[in-house]
């Protein structure tokens, strides 16, 4: 078979292939950051923690309950979001006449106490997570092998985060949203209540990084600390793309994705690190991100 | 409270953290009339009208709306009593386009007009339906920032400063727009800098000053009173 720049085929497009599914997982947690960030001004640090608890709700789900995965996809988002309501109006919303610090700071010690939680009780150790019997195996693809359930989360994170996009870019209720973003006071003033919408957005901010750790549970093990593996590329993906932009945080999401797979194959050393150099360029040239706008 | 009475402030008090910045401001809007408020700049025009919206951090006294008592409602409940705000920096969005910006506050009770008739009142508004909000013009911000709450059925409106900052001509067009709604039917609290605009629409003129109600003045004894108004303004 040809190669490409010294690369075989299969090496390539396998290592695409792991970074657009890794570009799936940054999308839907940068999305939902990006989401949460421009209505409440909170730098979600527990963004990590609640995809964990996503992971962990479906594994749990199907350990004591005997719920499988596809209810579990539906119905785990729906308890993390719930989760998230209860944060929001118990602790966050005490904090918006505050500095943006305490958001942080709250979100941080919560991401602790539930990563702390889940590794007394469940060890340090992955849980392992059966692919669904529907989405076993794979097909071959000429020039890849693609298993099935890979194909998947990446068509699945696709649909969620197009989807996202367009009810928050294209509907009425995103216009609400986007208006609320911008002056929430006013808004107010035409008869919308604000705080409740503020409770939802972040209902299904965290619900989205629900949904991921559902996504995730059988391709990586669940276990109480890979949101913290994670969260702290999607943090350089959400500053890349700029904070509080819709559009740009799918785009960068599955772009480093891919930019990640590329340098695995190409110069593997620097693999973990390309993100971060993006980063720090970025930085340098456009300090708002590549979509964000400055305020 | 007589039946013709749209509004019904009475002792205001308001105050933003430490500073109290209405000092018992008392007036009333009869329905049907535009009633004016004016005063040089900081004697609390603007945070008379927000404490009516219920947006200002506290306030304490009576607001009543036909009635209904708002002091205490939370701030989302006040408009859905059918009051319009247009506020002084005209609060269009730039997220939005014209017709999304149009479109934006809910309905709050039956018998707004129908956005043809907006678009016939503000042509230029439809010209420019798909064009980020404010990308338009100062002059057409400010028709855009009156037609929208129009929709909404909303029998009251409340519209801070729109004249300030724009073109003779266009300040005309919103004298007509006014007017208008006047004849429609409308009730209408207006804040003013520029009393002579004012003197071509109001019925009564409230005057204030240090965050207090120092006069009234009903627009046919105005000519009598020209002397104590410049007074007041500093004109």
């Amino acid at each position: 078979m040809f190669e490409f720049l010294g690369v075989p085929p299969q090496a390539l497009f396998g290592q695409l292939l792991l970074g657009l599914i890794n570009g799936s997982f940054y999308a839907l947690l940068s999305l939902g950051l990006a989401v949460i960030f421009g209505m409440l001004n909170v730098i979600n640090f527990a963004h990590g923690a609640l995809y964990m608890v996503g992971a962990f709700t479906a594994w749990l789900m199907l350990q004591y309950l005997g719920i499988g995965y596809w209810p579990a996809l539906i119905l785990a988002p729906l308890v993390v979001g719930l989760f998230g309501i209860i944060l929001e109006k118990t602790m966050l919303s005490r904090l918006y006449k505050l500095d943006h610090l305490y958001g942080l700071l709250l979100t941080f010690g919560l991401a602790l106490i539930l990563e702390g939680m889940f590794r007394h009780w469940y060890g340090a150790s992955g849980q392992p997570y059966r692919i669904p019997d529907a989405l076993q195996g794979g097909r071959n693809l000429g020039f890849m092998f693609l298993p099935n359930y890979r194909g998947w989360v990446v068509v699945a994170s696709l649909v969620v985060c197009l989807g996202t996009w367009y009810a928050i870019e294209r509907t009425r209720l995103g216009a609400y949203l986007r208006a609320a973003t911008e002056n929430p006071v006013l808004v107010q003033a035409f008869g919308i209540n604000v705080p409740r919408m503020i409770t939802l957005t972040y209902g299904f901010g965290v619900a989205l990084a629900g949904f991921a750790g559902v996504l995730a549970a059988p391709i990586y093990q669940v276990n109480p600390l890979m949101g913290s593996n994670l969260i702290i590329v999607v943090f350089a993906v959400v500053v890349i793309g700029g904070m509080g932009s819709i559009m740009g945080a799918i785009v960068t999401g599955f772009a480093l994705g891919l930019l990640e797979g590329l340098t695995k194959v190409f110069y593997p050393e620097a693999s973990n690190i390309v993100v971060f150099v993006v980063m720090a360029v970025v930085l340098l040239i456009k300090p708002a991100g590549l979509f964000g706008r400055e305020r | 409270m007589p039946d013709d009475v749209m509004l019904e402030v009475a002792d205001l008090h308001a105050f933003y953290g430490e500073s109290h910045v209405l000092h018992g401001v008392s007036l009333t809007v009869p329905k049907g009339e535009v009633v004016t408020l004016l005063g040089r700049n900081g004697a609390g025009k603007t945070t008379t009208l927000r404490s009516i919206m219920g947006i200002v951090p506290r306030r304490d006294g009576s607001i009543r709306m036909e009635g209904t008592e708002t002091v205490g409602l939370a701030p989302h409940r006040i408009p859905r009593l059918g009051i319009g705000f247009v506020p002084e920096e005209r609060g269009i969005f730039s997220s939005l386009d014209v017709e999304e910006n149009l479109m934006l506050p809910p309905v709050v009770r039956p018998g707004g007009m129908a956005v043809e008739d907006i678009f016939r009142l503000f042509p230029n508004l439809k010209e420019r339906r798909r064009s980020q909000g404010t990308k338009l013009s100062g002059g057409e911000q400010q028709m855009l920032a009156i037609a929208r709450i129009l929709r909404t059925g909303a029998t009251l409106l409340l519209l801070d400063e729109p004249t300030e900052g724009l073109a003779p001509v266009i300040v005309q067009q919103i004298g007509r727009v006014i007017r208008e709604l006047k004849a429609k039917g409308f009730t209408i609290l207006l804040v003013e800098q520029n009393f002579r605009f004012a003197a071509t629409l109001a019925d009564r003129h409230y005057v204030m000053e240090d965050g207090r109600i120092v006069d009234m003045i009903p627009n046919e004894q105005l000519e009598a009173n020209m002397e104590r108004l410049h007074e007041y303004l500093g004109v």
